[in-house]
């Protein structure tokens, strides 16, 4: 097979690789996106209580839990596969696991994720 | 396929990288990620899974919280590192997929300027917040209050 060229060393086609890398700009926007909302909204404590306790109020519908459970689950996926990134890149002789690294990532993406939404599912279904 | 498996490491960020800034920026996004995990994960775990989680987010919590310089100094890092992190990452995303010179600067440039006044923002609500009079005496003095 013909060797691809070095600058082209961070192109993947298919698999984990690939799946991670795009689930890892989708999650890093989506936080962003939120984080901007979540300044917006928290500035609003310097400025006293009556505008801050309104918006709050408004954020215990139910839409906006369905929201901060989807918050959850992409800020836990961009931590954990970042870590992952983190540990090839500074320690490149584990790019040799790195299909047991991405298993560790979902393993413990699943182990957290269940009682984040059995907390946050149940003030949902309490907000209905 | 090793190629398409081979990590980047810090030495070939160096070699790479186009300038010293773009070399620091590959540092940063991975210090501040390892940072970012324990305290956004914490953050989370505290205010939005335990003790009732966004029930009982109010403007008494937050005060309550901001009264001690250890809740200040941790969300004051979240915003920082968040942002900059963030929008480290939305920058290298701009710069892939948008090809017209002159739409890549606007959107570059309206994301340096909304990520420049979050910061400002955010900092000032956050160092100048006083749980006693109920508000951040900056915006006080910036006449923003009635």
């Amino acid at each position: 097979m013909a060797r691809l060229p070095e600058r082209l060393g961070t192109v993947y086609k298919g698999g984990q690789g690939q799946w991670s890398w795009a689930l890892h700009r989708i999650s890093g926007v989506a936080v962003l996106l939120f984080l901007f909302v979540h300044i917006a909204d928290t500035a609003l404590v310097g400025f006293g209580p009556k505008f801050y306790n309104q918006v709050v109020h408004a954020y215990h519908n139910p839409v906006i839990r369905l929201l901060e459970i989807g918050l959850a689950a992409m800020v836990l996926f961009h931590a954990l596969n970042g870590l992952r990134i983190i540990l090839i890149d500074f320690f490149p002789k584990m790019a040799d696991y790195h299909k047991q690294l991405f298993q560790i990532v979902v393993g413990l993406y699943i182990v957290l994720i269940v009682p984040a939404v059995f907390f946050m599912g149940r003030g949902f279904i309490r907000s209905l | 396929m090793a190629i398409a498996t081979k990590p980047r490491t810090a030495a070939q960020a160096r070699e790479r990288a186009s300038s010293s800034f773009e070399l620091w920026t590959w540092y940063f996004m991975r210090i501040s990620g390892l940072l970012l995990v324990f305290l956004v994960l914490g953050h989370f775990t505290i205010v939005h899974l335990i003790g009732g989680g966004i029930d009982r987010v109010d403007f008494a919590f937050v005060s309550g919280r901001w009264s001690n310089p250890l809740w200040q100094v941790w969300d004051w890092l979240m915003l920082f590192l968040g942002l900059l992190h963030g929008t480290n990452g939305m920058k290298t995303i701009i710069n892939e997929y948008v090809h017209r010179a002159g739409a890549r600067v606007a959107l570059k440039s309206t994301l340096y300027v909304l990520t420049l006044i979050f910061i400002l923002l955010g900092t000032a609500v956050i160092l100048t917040f006083d749980p006693n009079k109920g508000h951040s005496t900056v915006l006080q003095s910036l006449g923003l209050l009635k």
